[in-house]
């Protein structure tokens, strides 16, 4: 066994057993806190690292020959996933010592987001099918205490609807698991993919698609993303950018890794649904975003319109479509964590998320505008932020298939998401404020908050100004994919 | 024996997705409960239905013969475990949930919803968005500026 694949793993795991210790010493908890998201981030450059020559790691676990162990495979997709794993929890770790909507002290808090970190970085290394249900469910359980701790009465509202579809996805996920054990007796990755080729093709689209639906579910992909919208605002700011950030791209890279390495290729009828579902996706979450005044909830929605961005890139099933995806993701993640975690100052400044109650921040802070268009015009493509490199990719690679329906939709949501985004703009910051005698409080505690969201926004201008590294990255990673 | 599994999965499953469409918050965790006794069933089933032989190599043997692959059964352990610790988590949840909200009508648990008062869209002063009132010609306009006007 090698002590650094099982690490992304074994730190979170650590850390949330060392900070359930401490939840009577809280300074000391929030220390062993950071600590573990800093390590849980050098372990993710250690495998980047590691990865970057093109070497896969492996390591199977108890000696057993390897189809028959629970193996863990890490090469340039996983690595760069867990990568922004840790720089996402460091982010929103650091984040939530401000007073930018921390919500209330819970002892418990930090222990169950190690869990979540444990569970996410677990399915982005795992090479084994049951596994990969395992820390999906290792996930939804963290995440659930998570959303269940405050204990306010929408908190629990949103914490049912968010069981009650995620459970659903979760048995659908675990029948399909089965199924597939059935159907090839094996489950590892490696050996699906060389006993993938032995079925039947009605049997393999059968398969599939269940296995798909139950991750798309997962990702928040349309018909069945009304979990996320009912659920996500009810939770404080650092652990919603985290799970914005972070949760619903687990089921995309688990799609991504199913559909685009592991069954490659897979029947076309299951990538031409994709690709429908990912245009519908992008096009009603936009559409929900429009109608919301909420920060968080616009914010929310356009979560699953960014979703059926990515799901789009990897419906067209080509070396340079996975590469796109993967860009996307990494680009998404940081700039969606970042749009929630300025939406929190702008609580903390105007003192609500409600865009009618807020205004007058562009005479007030003008950095925080500026703070606010980098993340937000990157979300929309505007050139030469990393959003557009990201939509670039996609769009040209579909416009090479002549994908001209899914071109327009894509390019149709983009001014919708301008729309969203003056809209918060127009509202939050350029208006005046309705109460004439507002004054920006004084007696804040952003410093903390300041690093964390300047942080994430010079990532994004790193990708945005310097795309070749990562775009060649990518590249790489997709080159790889599907060749088991 | 296969077709009396298909029937067990059959019959949790409907009775299970059945119970998860009630309005009650209650009968819909105890649906989730049985849509996870049928995914367990199919997650059996697929190490093959058969005799009741012992998962033991025989003596001199390579392979398994006669017997149940004893893989699936390990899996449904480990699946039977999660689904029982997410069962207790949910019905705690839903305790607390009616107990907060007074309810266990899943249409009334609207919390986490916008408030039903709230128009959502920015309410609509009616003077702001009027046009101006149609020019009109003098014999008129001379007669309507004695009579005070509707806008001011």
């Amino acid at each position: 066994m090698n002590w650094l694949i099982a690490s992304p793993v074994l730190v979170p795991l650590a850390t949330s057993m060392a900070t359930a210790l401490l939840v009577n010493q809280r300074r000391a908890q929030q220390i062993v806190s950071l600590l573990g998201a800093a390590a849980l981030l050098a372990v993710g450059c250690a495998l980047v690292l590691a990865v970057n020559d093109g070497a896969v790691l492996r390591s199977a676990f108890g000696n057993w020959p390897e189809p028959f162990a629970i193996a863990f495979h890490i090469d340039r997709l996983s690595a760069v996933l867990i990568l922004l794993t840790g720089l996402m929890a460091l982010a929103s770790l650091i984040f939530a010592q401000s007073d930018a909507d921390p919500g209330r002290d819970q002892p418990l808090l930090l222990p169950l987001v190690h869990g979540v970190l444990a569970g996410v970085a677990g399915a982005f290394a795992t090479a084994d099918l049951f596994n990969l249900y395992v820390w999906f469910e290792v996930m939804l359980i963290a995440a659930m205490g998570v959303l269940a701790l405050g204990g306010r009465r929408d908190q629990l509202d949103g914490t049912f609807k968010y069981l009650t579809l995620n459970l659903i996805g979760t048995l659908l996920l675990l029948i399909a698991v089965g199924s597939i054990y059935g159907a090839t007796g094996h489950l590892n990755y490696t050996a699906l993919a060389e006993a993938a080729g032995s079925l039947s093709a009605p049997l393999s689209v059968l398969l599939l698609s269940v296995l798909v639906l139950s991750l798309l579910l997962k990702a928040g992909a349309f018909p069945l993303f009304a979990w996320l919208p009912a659920s996500y605002h009810t939770l404080p700011a650092p652990v919603l950018a985290l799970f914005a950030g972070l949760l619903t791209k687990v089921g995309v890279y688990a799609v991504l890794r199913i559909l685009g390495d592991v069954f490659a290729p897979v029947p076309v009828v299951l990538t031409e649904a994709l690709g429908w579902i990912a245009a519908l996706t992008m096009l009603l979450g936009v559409l929900g975003a429009a109608y919301h005044w909420d920060i968080r909830r616009i914010l929310a929605f356009h979560i699953i319109s960014q979703i059926g961005y990515i799901l789009l890139a990897v419906a067209l099933a080509s070396a340079a479509g996975n590469a796109a995806t993967l860009f996307y993701t990494a680009h998404h993640i940081v700039v969606k964590a970042n749009l929630f975690l300025i939406g929190a100052i702008i609580w903390r400044l105007t003192g609500s998320y409600d865009l009618r109650l807020s205004g007058g921040l562009y005479a007030a802070k003008p950095l925080l505008g500026v703070l606010f268009l980098i993340p937000a015009l990157s979300l929309v493509g505007i050139p030469p932020l990393s959003g557009f490199w990201a939509k670039f990719m996609i769009l040209d690679e579909a416009i090479a298939q002549g994908r001209v329906a899914w071109t327009f939709i894509a390019l149709l949501v983009s001014v919708l998401t301008l729309y969203s985004m003056m809209k918060i703009w127009m509202e939050a910051f350029w208006r005046p404020h309705p109460n004439p005698n507002w004054q920006p409080p004084r007696n804040t505690r952003l410093a903390p908050a300041w690093i964390a969201t300047w942080g994430l926004a010079a990532v994004t201008l790193w990708i945005s100004f310097n795309p070749e590294p990562l775009a060649a990255f990518a590249k790489a990673a997709a080159a790889t994919l599907g060749g088991r | 024996m296969i077709y009396a599994v298909a029937l067990a999965v059959f019959a949790t499953a409907t009775a299970g997705l059945y119970l998860c469409t009630s309005r009650d918050v209650l009968r819909v965790v105890l649906g989730l409960a049985l849509l996870g006794a049928s995914a367990n069933l199919v997650l059996f089933a697929a190490g093959r239905l058969g005799p009741t032989a012992p998962a033991v190599v025989p003596f001199g043997e390579q392979v398994l013969r006669d017997a149940a692959n004893p893989l699936p059964q390990a899996l449904v352990l480990t699946a039977i475990v999660i689904g029982f610790a997410l069962l207790c988590f949910s019905l705690v949840l839903v305790l607390r949930l009616i107990q907060a909200s007074d309810t266990d009508d899943v249409l009334a648990l609207r919390a986490a919803e916008p408030k039903p008062d709230d128009a959502v869209k920015p309410p609509l002063s009616p003077a702001e968005f009027e046009p101006d009132p149609p020019a009109v010609s003098n014999a008129t306009a001379a007669a309507a500026t004695d009579a005070p006007s509707p806008r001011r």
